[in-house]
Formats: C-alpha cells, structure tokens, sequence
C-alpha cells in the first residue's frame, strides 16, 4: 500500500493553506493601518472556510481508510467527530468577533490560532499513530495556549495562558514518557501493530499498562477529569469569555474522541485495565463537577465546573464500553455543545456601560429587565440539568441507559444523585433571575451572529424531543465504524 | 379510517394556547387581559374534549382507549391511552385548571402573561403524564411538570418562595432520577419500556425488589409518604392560591397514579413484599400529620398537612390490593383533588382581601360573609368525610378494604377520621365562628360572582359524587377489577412456583 493518498486529508490541508494564506493577507491589510479591519476581515474568511472544510469533509468518501503509511485514518467516526469540530469552531469565532472588538483585543492572530487549533484537533481525531496523536494535540494545545493569554493587557487573561502552558506542558510530558513505555514494550507506535501485539499477548507486560495509566493522565488533563481539572476553573476564569467559549466548545470533543479511539482501537485488549480507571475518573468528575460548582459566584467558572461533571457523564460512555455507550457519549457531547454554544453566547452579552460582567449576582432580576435572554438562559439551564422534555434529558438518558444496560448499576446510581446536586447551581441561575430583584439592565442587545446562534440552539433544545432519530442514527453510524475494525 | 387523536389533542393544545399568548402584543394591560383570555378559552377547549372523551369511554372493557402509536425513538415509541383510571384523572386536570385560571384572575397582578403561560405547559404536562402509555414519554411529562411549577413556586410564591421552589424541585428530582434509572433497568430486562408489555412479562423476584424500591422513592415523594413529606406543607404554604389547588389536585395524585400503573401490576410480589411496610409508613401518615395539622397555626398549612393525612389512605388502600380498596383509593384521590383544591380556593378567598393566611387574624366571617360560610362549610364536612359527600364514600372503601387485609390497621386508619374531624372543625370554628376582633375582617365582603363561578362547581360536584358516586365507580370497576385479578395470578403464580422449588 502506498500511502500517498491525500484525499482524506483535504479538509486539514485546506484550513492550513487558508490559515497560512490569511496570515499573509491580514498581516498587509493590518500594516496599512487598519488593523480592526482586518480582524474583521479575517475572522469572516475564516468562518467562511471552515464552511467549506465542512462541504469538502462531507463530500469526500468516509469509508474506513489509512493513509501516509498509517500515519492518519479518515472513517465515519473521525468524519462525524470533525464535523462536530468544524461547527464548533464556526460557532465560537462567530460568536468572537463582536466580542474581541468590543474589549479591544481585535487582532488577526485571533481566528488564525482558531483555526491551527481546529487543525490539530482535526488531526488529532484521525491520529492512528502515536506520534499523529502527539503532533495533533500539540498543534493544538501550543495554539490553545496562546489564545487563553489572548488579552495580554489583562492580568487574569495572561495568567491563565502560563498557567495552562505550564500545567499543559507537564501534562505532555505524562503523555511522551506513556508513549516511550508503550513503545519500548510493544515495539511499535502504530495503532494497528500495538492492538495486535495486544491481542496476542497472554499477560499483558506491566510496563505497557504503566504507560497506558500515564497516556490516560495526560488526556485526562485534556478533558478536564478529575484529578487532573484543576487549571480548568482558572483558565475558563481568566480566559477572555470568547476564548472560554472555544475551550467550552471544542478541544474536549476533540480529547474525547482521540481518547475514544486510542482505547477501542490500540488498548481494546487492556479494557479491564482502562475500564476501572475510566470508571474512577468518571465518578470523581461527576462528584467534584457537582459540589465545588455551588459555591462559585463567577458565571465563568461555574460553566468549568460545569464542564468538568458533564465530562464525568461523557466518561461514563466510555466507562461502560460497548457500542451503546460510544454512542450515547457522542450524542452526550453534541447535545452538550449546543448548549453550551447558546449559554455563552448569552454570557458574552452581559454587558452594561462597555464593560463585560460575569458574576452570577450580576444576573439578577433579569426576567425583567431582559426577559427573552433571561427565558433563554433559564432554558438552557434547565436543559443542562437534564430536565425533560429538554434535550439535556436526552443526554442523560441515553448515556444512563447504556450504563444500566452494561449493568453499571453503581456508576448509573452515583450518576443521578450527582445530577441532583449538579441541579442545584442550575437552578440558582434561574432563581437569581427569575426570583430575585431586578438590577440594571444590559446593554447593547445581542449581535446578529450571537442571536442566530442562540436561536438555533434553543430551537434545538426545545425541538430535539421531536425528532431525536436523526441524531442518534448519524451517531450510531460513527460508531459503528469505530467497532467494526 | 384515520382516528382523531384526542388525547394527543388534549395534551397539546395548551401549547397552541401558550403559542398564541406569545404572540400577543401590545401595551401591558391588553396584553394581560388577552392572555388571561386565552387560557381561559384554552382550558375549557380541553376541558370539552376531556367530557367527550369521558362520554365516549367505554366502561365495559379495560383495554386501553383512545390509543395512538407512533414511532420515536429507538425502541420508545410515542404511545398514548386512557383505561378507566387514567381517565378519569385526566378529567379532574382538565377541571380544575380552568378554575385555577380563574383563581389567578385577579390576584396575579405581576407578570401575568407568564403565569398563564406556566399553567398552561402546566397542563399540557399534567394530561400527558396519565396519557402516556410509554414509560420514558410518562417520565418526560411526569418529570416536566416540575420546570412550570417550580417556576410558578418561585415567582409567584410568598416570601419564602424560594426555599419552598428549591426544596420542591430538589425533592422531587432526586425520588425521580432513581426511577429513571428502575425504567432503563426494565427496558434492559425487558426490551421495552411500552407499559402494557411490561405489565405483561413481570421480571424475576430479586429484580422486582430493587425496582419497586426505586420507583416507590419517586412516587412516595410526589405522593406524598411519611417522611418524605415535609416538602409539600412548604410548597403550598409559600404557592400562590392557584398553584397549591394545582399542586393538592393535581399533582399529589401523580404519585397514586403511578403506584396503579406500575407498582402494581409491573412488580406484584414486591409490592406483596412489602405492603406492610406501606401500611405503616400510611398509618403513621394519617395519624402523625394529623396532629401536626391540629396545632398548625396557618391555614394552607393545616390543609396541606391535611392532605398528606388523605393521601396515607390512598397508599393505604392501593396497598390493601383489594377491590374496595383500590376503588376507594382511585375515589378518594379524585374526591380529595376535588375537595382540597376547594379548600385552599376557600383560604384564597379571604386572602386576597385580609393578606394573611394566620387562622388568628380571622374570626366571625359568618357575620359578614355569610355565603363563604356556607360554601366552606360544604368543603370543610367533606373533608372531614360526612356521608353524603364525596369524601366518606373513598374513605369509606379504602377502611372496608383495609379491614380486609388487617383489623389493626384498619382500626388505626380509622383514628385518622375523628382527628380529621377535630382539625378541620377547630379550624372552622376559629375562622368562621368566634368573636369578631380586628376591624378589617369586619369589612370584608362576601363573596363576588368570580369566585362563585370557581366555587359553586366544585360544590356541586362534591355533593352529586357523594350522593351518586356510580359516573366515578361504573368507569374504574372493570378496570380496576382486570388490574387485579392480573395481580393476584402473578402472585399465585409465583407462590406456586416457589412451592415447588422449596418441595424439591
């Protein structure tokens, strides 16, 4: 087999000609001066081209195949999980450009580190080789890390940056020295040669599950499970909110579906091995998602704690290990995307004298002030505690039907009372709302790109109870792909 | 032929309505006056279906009428039906929200719009809940009643309104959450969560225990059971009018309902297991909050304790599994959402015109609202149980079936009748008799043409089924008779299979 068919990879190549080709274009228009201008600019073409990333990535075939000598491997899994990436990002930089220009950090570098990030992310779904693996998540994070410190002027924003760089770099240093191991005892850092020197294997060498147990410590920081989430409240704090949306949107999918495939293809062998440690950091999630979040007053890290327990509900589709589950972890992740895309476009509009707000006290009263953003919010919140007939409940749902059909009963109880307390700080933001006094009101209305995007996602909480089949065929599709190999 | 779908008309048509109220513009006082319009006209649309459903139902039979079926979800599919006990609870939601609308008239004054919008998602919930043939569909109706009550808790509520919203929410989540889990368990046993299946292929004893615990915690908690019930004296007392006659009427009955269709026949020797624990949990219901009613110093409070006490007659007599029982406990749950939604209609009453629910503020009311007097005493008696109104024939039954099952129960349960006398008349006396000592309530008018509108068919209802109870008990026989004769061929069954396996 000769790998030099770049057919599959076309969607990277052309964001990363894109991403090149608008430096250089932004880089002229920002030296004549116009440097607003051209963020601007930039930021539209680029929204544009994950458009077309998008059409080229549906119009190119997704039957299984593996290219530039098992380097990288285009199936319907990586398909779906890029599509969902695309979206997200297409999401998250419309909803920045307002925002980045009205706190005074327009720059072109904004959608262009959006974009390497999106790169990364793309090849790191596709990774079917350890060192694909570590050269996607890479790209991605080294761009992540800029971003997160976008707003040199801020203090917060810039210790967010080191501080993710640092905890990051350690990370990747977990992941390297887990590759090494795995390497040394299995000979090999393709994906297909390790399953199959797994699978032949009568007791599985110490050293490969040493190295497996650090790989899982690294992606874990990536995905933000506990015991690894601690920058997770920091950054999402510090970051710039439109920055926050991204992280809240995308990379974790991405995580997620590398870490999906690196178990079910590579380590299916070791699934006992990994099933308990899954199983461990998805409960822990769960639980610290849920408690530390009820003291927090910033809206900002309340959405990381947020994140953290719903990767812990995420995880528990892994945890379970079958077909069911996979699905239910995809469908979990889709649903969860858009609610957080229409949450934060609502963050990103608490603002009043051109100043941005983002304590939850700073909420208050707004059913009266601004009733339709305070509906929607309470919507989403609803939704996010998984109250039916919302689509968090479907979520949920589906994720704890493939733990009780895995006769996960623990995980699947330890999931709902959880989900209880997790509703607890949901609530709080509709009573801050609804029940309490009203203050000032915030100004300035919403941008059309922040509207269209809180549109569609209410109109798909509300809606997904109606025709939920389509969803859940295109995911069971994607994953059946990931089993069949 | 393509049947009319009735019930997914009468469960959806509250959203026609909502979406109409959304699209009324205009300056604030139309747009009130046309929302409450609308969901009044709305309301009673349903309520015209809900009699001719209830005309067109067929007693004769305890096949599921009215049936729709339609694909899904995978292996979930949206099934709708009413047999003679769902149906009749559809009936009862359908009556009383007009009249809850008609509550709110007046004394919602901020935010109307949203009220009417919230009780109307209110009832499309609620309908759909006793609908739903499905179990995840009845999850979703069941568990979505909470988003518009917590809301109506919590907006319209009085000071401690938040507490109160919180603590119905929280509650009420966390019984429901672990049924979730007890209905995804059966569908995994199972392989469908459509009721009449499950109902069909009972799953193994050990299985039965675990799953009947679980949706005992949700169903105990909505009901509510001892000791799980303290969230409900919060809730009414802190509700605006409206709500609490939604909440005693409607909602409680939710819990009733679900043992009926589950607990019941989906786990029979469970709940053979463990009726004695449900005796009682209800005896100490009945009697327990029957002293905390007596030295209950508010009146909503009074009455919702009131209604934790009637409710441990309803568990009382589902769990007897006998016929009067179950028939006396479906009738008393009817009769009870009659007459405890009158009763916090009644506190409603001189609430809007005094501002306070403390029984000591008031006192000679008879002197100045001599028709109040009159219509609270109707619902005061039958709440208490005389005969001759609907209260005494359910609790009549729910005794008869008890004593079938255990004198010492019974003889207990009965306790529960004079102290409910004993509250309800010393809390009669003080409001309605006694010396007239503030001025204000002196002043107080009698009764206007709204609230006559309200109330005067709750009193008639009350009377006719108390003198006529057969329009209730010719619809539930049959049904109810099918419901156990199911129940005790498992139960036989598996005695019998377990006889053999001990003689082997």
């Amino acid at each position: 087999m000769i790998g030099f068919n770049l057919i599959p990879l076309l969607p990277e190549i052309f964001l990363a000609l894109t991403g090149m080709g608008l430096l250089i274009v932004g880089l002229n228009i920002t030296k004549e001066g116009r440097g607003k201008e051209a963020a601007e600019i930039v930021s539209w073409t680029s929204c544009a081209s994950y458009a077309l990333a998008f059409v080229v990535l549906l119009g190119i075939s997704w039957q299984p195949q593996i290219v530039l000598n098992g380097m990288f491997k285009l199936d319907q899994f990586a398909g779906f999980v890029k599509l969902l990436i695309l979206l997200g990002m297409m999401t998250s930089l419309a909803l920045s450009v307002r925002f980045i220009k009205d706190e005074g950090f327009a720059r072109i570098e904004y959608p262009i580190l959006i974009t390497f990030a999106g790169i990364g992310m793309m090849i790191m779904v596709s990774a079917s080789n350890l060192l694909t693996l570590y050269m996607g998540l890479e790209l991605q994070s080294l761009s992540l890390y800029v971003l997160a410190s976008f707003n040199r002027n801020s203090l917060r924003s810039s210790e967010a940056g080191i501080k993710y760089f640092l905890l990051g770099a350690l990370s990747s240093g977990l992941l390297l020295f887990g590759i090494s191991l795995i390497y040394g005892f299995t000979g090999s850092i393709d994906y297909g040669a390790i399953q199959a020197t797994l699978m032949v294997l009568q007791d599985i060498p110490f050293g490969v599950t040493f190295g497996l147990v650090f790989m899982l410590a690294g992606l874990a920081f990536k995905v933000s499970a506990v015991p690894f989430h601690m920058w997770t409240p920091d950054v999402y704090q510090g970051a710039p909110t439109s920055v926050t949306a991204f992280f809240a949107l995308v990379p974790k999918l991405a995580a997620m579906a590398l870490l999906t495939r690196l178990l079910f293809e590579p380590f299916s062998a070791l699934s006992e091995q990994w099933g308990q440690i899954i199983y461990f950091i998805s409960v822990a999630s769960m639980m610290v998602g849920a408690f530390a979040a009820i003291g927090q007053e910033n809206i900002k890290r309340l959405m990381a704690y947020s994140s953290i327990g719903n990767m812990g509900y995420a995880l528990i589709g892994l945890a379970v290990g079958t077909q069911m589950g996979v699905s239910a972890l995809l469908i979990y992740l889709l649903i969860y995307m858009v609610m957080t895309a229409g949450t934060f476009a609502i963050i990103m509009s608490m603002r009043r004298d051109g100043r941005a707000y983002e304590n939850i006290s700073d909420l208050s009263g707004m059913s009266q002030t601004n009733p339709v953003l305070a509906y929607c919010l309470a919507i989403l919140m609803f939704s996010m505690s998984g109250i039916p007939p919302l689509a968090g409940f479907f979520g949920k749902l589906f994720i704890f039907e493939a733990a009780v059909a895995g006769e996960f009963y623990v995980l699947a109880v330890l999931g709902v009372l959880s989900s209880v307390v997790a509703a607890y700080y949901y609530l709080r933001i509709v009573k801050v709302m609804f029940f309490d006094e009203a203050g000032d009101a915030f100004e300035g209305g919403l941008p059309f790109a922040r509207r269209l995007i809180l549109c569609l996602s209410i109109v798909f909480v509300l809606g997904f109870i109606l025709k939920p089949g389509v969803f859940i065929a295109s995911t069971q599709g994607a994953v059946a792909a990931l089993f069949a190999g | 032929m393509i049947e009319f779908p009735l019930l997914s008309v009468m469960t959806f048509l509250p959203l026609a309505g909502v979406f109409l109220i959304l699209m009324i513009r205009g300056d604030r006082e139309d747009v009130e006056r046309n929302s409450r319009h609308v969901a009044l006209f709305t309301s009673f649309f349903v309520l015209a279906f809900a009699i001719f459903m209830y005309l067109r139902f067929d007693p004769s039979t305890a096949d599921f009428q009215f049936v729709e079926k339609h694909k899904w979800l995978p292996g979930i599919a949206y099934h709708m039906g009413v047999d003679g006990i769902s149906m009749l609870f559809v009936l009862l939601a359908a009556f009383l929200t007009p009249i809850c609308i008609v509550a709110a008239w007046d004394s919602i004054k901020t935010r109307v719009k949203e009220f009417m919008i919230a009780f109307l998602v209110l009832e499309s919930f609620m309908i759909g809940t006793f609908c739903a043939l499905d179990a995840v569909l009845f999850y979703v109706f069941f568990e979505g009643v909470l988003l518009p009550m917590f809301l109506i808790i919590g907006i319209w509520g009085g000071p401690r309104r938040v507490y109160a919203s919180y603590k119905f929410f929280l509650y009420t989540l966390l019984g429901s959450v672990l049924m979730l889990l007890a209905l995804l368990t059966l569908y995994a046993q199972v392989g469908s969560t459509d009721i009449p299946t499950l109902m069909a292929s009972p799953v193994a004893r050990d299985m039965q225990l675990w799953l009947w615990l679980a949706f005992f915690a949700s169903f105990a908690v909505k009901m509510p059971m001892w000791p799980v019930h303290t969230w409900l004296p919060d809730a009414h007392v802190e509700a605006p009018t409206a709500g609490s006659v939604i909440l005693a009427g409607v909602l409680l009955k939710m819990g009733g309902y679900g043992f009926l269709r589950f607990s019941l026949p989906m786990f029979p020797e469970a709940t053979l297991y463990f009726a004695p624990m449900v005796y009682w949990l209800s005896i100490i219901a009945i009697i327990y909050t029957s002293l905390v009613a007596l030295v209950q110093e508010d009146m909503k409070k009074l009455i919702a304790y009131s209604s934790v006490a009637h409710m441990g007659f309803v568990t009382l007599g589902i769990f007897s599994a006998t016929t009067q029982g179950v028939e006396g406990a479906i009738f008393q749950m009817l009769s009870h959402g009659l007459i405890s939604g009158a009763l916090f209609l009644c506190v409603g009453v001189v609430y809007d015109r005094l501002h306070t629910r403390e029984i000591s503020r008031y006192g000679g009311l008879v002197n100045n609202m001599p028709r109040y007097a009159t219509i609270f005493m109707v619902f005061m008696l039958a709440s208490v149980g005389l005969p001759g109104t609907s209260g005494f024939v359910g609790e009549f039954l729910v005794l008869l079936g008890a004593f079938q099952v255990s004198t010492i129960v019974a003889a207990f349960a009965a306790t529960g009748v004079i102290l409910g006398a004993a509250y309800m008349l010393l809390l009669y006396r003080r409001v309605i008799f006694g010396p007239q000592e503030n001025e204000d309530t002196f002043k107080m008018p009698d009764l206007n043409a709204r609230e006559y509108g309200m109330l005067v068919p709750l009193v008639i209802l009350v009377l006719w089924l108390g003198i006529n109870p057969a329009p209730i008990m010719d619809k539930i026989s049959v049904s109810v008779d099918h419901l156990l004769t199911n129940y005790n061929a498992h139960i036989e069954s598996a005695q019998a299979i377990q006889a053999e396996g001990g003689g082997k």
